[in-house]
């Protein structure tokens, strides 16, 4: 299959002015920038184009199936207060159904689509690997003035990485809370990464910073430039879950636990320096809701053995 | 002297312009009902009672669904102005969906819509028409507006969301614009329940 290929829009969004934008691509959906219903609100489209080697109606079946299962939980969660995208609109007949079944050549451009609330910001994948980089050159900037003359250095130096390490622990706590969250309200993400985790700026807490705080910002962000050191990355925020497209619904404590595995082994391999911190959010999670610690009981046995459980017995 | 406000959805052929206005006061609603019951045909318009609307986003998201339908031949309902009423329902009831969110005797506000599927209803013929069967005040179709006349309890229920939502988590406090915030959620709510309307 050659992976440069894009199928065609569905028929609705073939016509749309600007045209949408391809933003990511996998193996099962396009993800798309568009707007929906005017142009100053921004959306994310949700492509499940057909495949065309599986047998037509099978591949309705699966393309309507996947989508309506995605939408589902979104919707699920929107209304038990979980921070993820809202579904705007959906269509899993996908389009040009009414050009007669026997128009082959037009069915490639069926598939089904879900339309989404546009989330802005980073993903924390992004805002770590920012962090990490800061830090490393914290560390080499530091070192010189180490050996020279350490005793005088080492307390200014604590300080400072008690600041950062309470701002990355904070970060971590609020991730925790989300997943947990989202747990409790009886959805498995099936694909949790630090790539499906994005930081939000709260508009709210932005105006009243704006308001009452003014000065310190501009006292902090004095100490920093004249620090001379990169920007700093900014985590403060609300947590947003995205991409639900493996999601299932599941109470189950050994689904939860995969979930959390399945992070826990994305924080230790995309964010190696973070690892240390992924205690304050099982932390946070345990304190989520009631049946966390369970869950966290699990999640040890879930690390002996990986995230496929044993066939035999 | 009206307010008909004529727009063009995101996506939707600019071919099919959509006339929206509102009313309050309504003086002849069992009159247009019955035009409606009739199958007048000068009479073809989405009559939607505007307290089951919270927001222009809610009432716009139907109409995107049923102008999509529309295009596709997929009208569940007689047409595409039935369909935007539909279109608001969160199950598949066409009958109830008129009842609860279409014009009735009692209706006090109405927000009309009617969406140009031949190229002879302009703005212009839409909105002479209205001025004459109408008997009721304009209103400019905003969210300031739409907020005065909806009944959100109402919609709450309609919907089957609690009164209390499940907010508690994300709203932060009662800082000024957490009212923004919740309402923000259920707009949410709302359009989540309308896409998901019909998938079995």
């Amino acid at each position: 299959m050659e992976s440069a290929h894009i199928p065609p829009l569905p028929s609705i969004f073939m016509h749309t002015n600007p045209s949408p934008t391809l933003i990511a691509q996998g193996a099962e959906a396009h993800l798309y920038k568009t707007s929906f219903l005017t142009p100053s609100t921004p959306a994310a489209l949700k492509i499940r184009p057909s495949k065309p080697y599986r047998h037509p109606i099978l591949d309705r079946r699966l393309s309507r199936q996947r989508i309506l299962h995605e939408a589902r939980c979104l919707v699920k969660l929107m209304r038990e207060g979980v921070l993820v995208p809202g579904v705007l609109a959906l269509d899993w007949e996908g389009s040009n159904n009414n050009n007669n079944e026997n128009d082959a050549g037009n069915q490639q451009t069926g598939g089904a689509w879900l339309l989404m609330e546009w989330i802005e910001g980073p993903s924390v994948r992004l805002v770590l690997e920012k962090w990490e980089v800061w830090m490393k050159r914290r560390l080499q900037l530091l070192q010189p003035l180490e050996s020279g003359s350490p005793k005088r250095t080492e307390p200014l130096k604590c300080v400072e990485e008690q600041e950062e390490e309470e701002r990355v622990r904070d970060l971590m706590r609020k991730i925790g809370y989300a997943v947990g969250s989202m747990h409790k309200a009886g959805v498995i993400h099936g694909d949790l990464t630090t790539s499906n985790i994005i930081l939000r700026k709260n508009a709210i807490k932005d105006r009243e910073n704006n308001n009452s705080e003014r000065l310190d910002d501009i006292t902090i962000a004095d100490s920093v430039t004249a620090v001379g050191d990169e920007e700093l990355q900014a985590m403060d925020g609300e947590i947003v879950l995205i991409d639900f497209g493996l999601a299932g619904q599941s109470t189950q404590e050994e689904d939860r636990a995969v979930d959390l595995y399945v992070l826990e082994r994305a924080f230790g391999s995309a964010h190696p320096r973070t690892e240390g911190y992924f205690g304050a959010l099982l932390q946070a999670y345990r304190e989520s809701f009631k049946g966390a610690p369970n869950v966290l009981r699990k999640l040890e046995e879930v690390r002996m053995r990986g995230r496929k459980r044993s066939m035999v017995g | 002297m009206s307010h008909l406000e004529t727009l063009y959805l995101s996506h939707l052929p600019p071919s099919l312009p959509i006339h929206i206005s509102l009313f309050r006061d309504l003086r002849n609603a069992a009159f247009l009902r019955e035009q409606l019951l009739s199958g007048n045909s000068a009479f073809e318009y989405a009559f939607v009672d505007a307290s089951m609307i919270l927001s222009r986003t809610h009432i716009l998201a139907a109409i995107f669904r049923a102008v999509n339908s529309h295009i596709s031949s997929r009208l569940k309902s007689r047409n595409v102005h039935s369909e935007i009423v539909f279109c608001l329902s969160p199950n598949n009831n066409i009958a109830e969906s008129f009842r609860k969110f279409g014009i009735t005797d009692a209706t006090k506000d109405l927000l009309v819509v009617k969406v140009s599927v031949t190229p002879d209803i302009t703005h212009d013929t839409v909105a002479g028409h209205l001025a004459e069967v109408i008997e009721a005040t304009p209103l400019p179709f905003d969210d300031e507006t739409l907020a005065t006349l909806s009944n959100v309890s109402k919609i709450r229920k309609v919907y089957k969301l609690g009164p209390a939502l499940a907010t508690a988590a994300t709203t932060p406090s009662h800082i000024n614009g957490a009212g923004d915030h919740e309402k923000k959620v259920l707009e949410a709510c709302l359009l989540g329940a309308m896409a998901l309307r019909g998938a079995s």
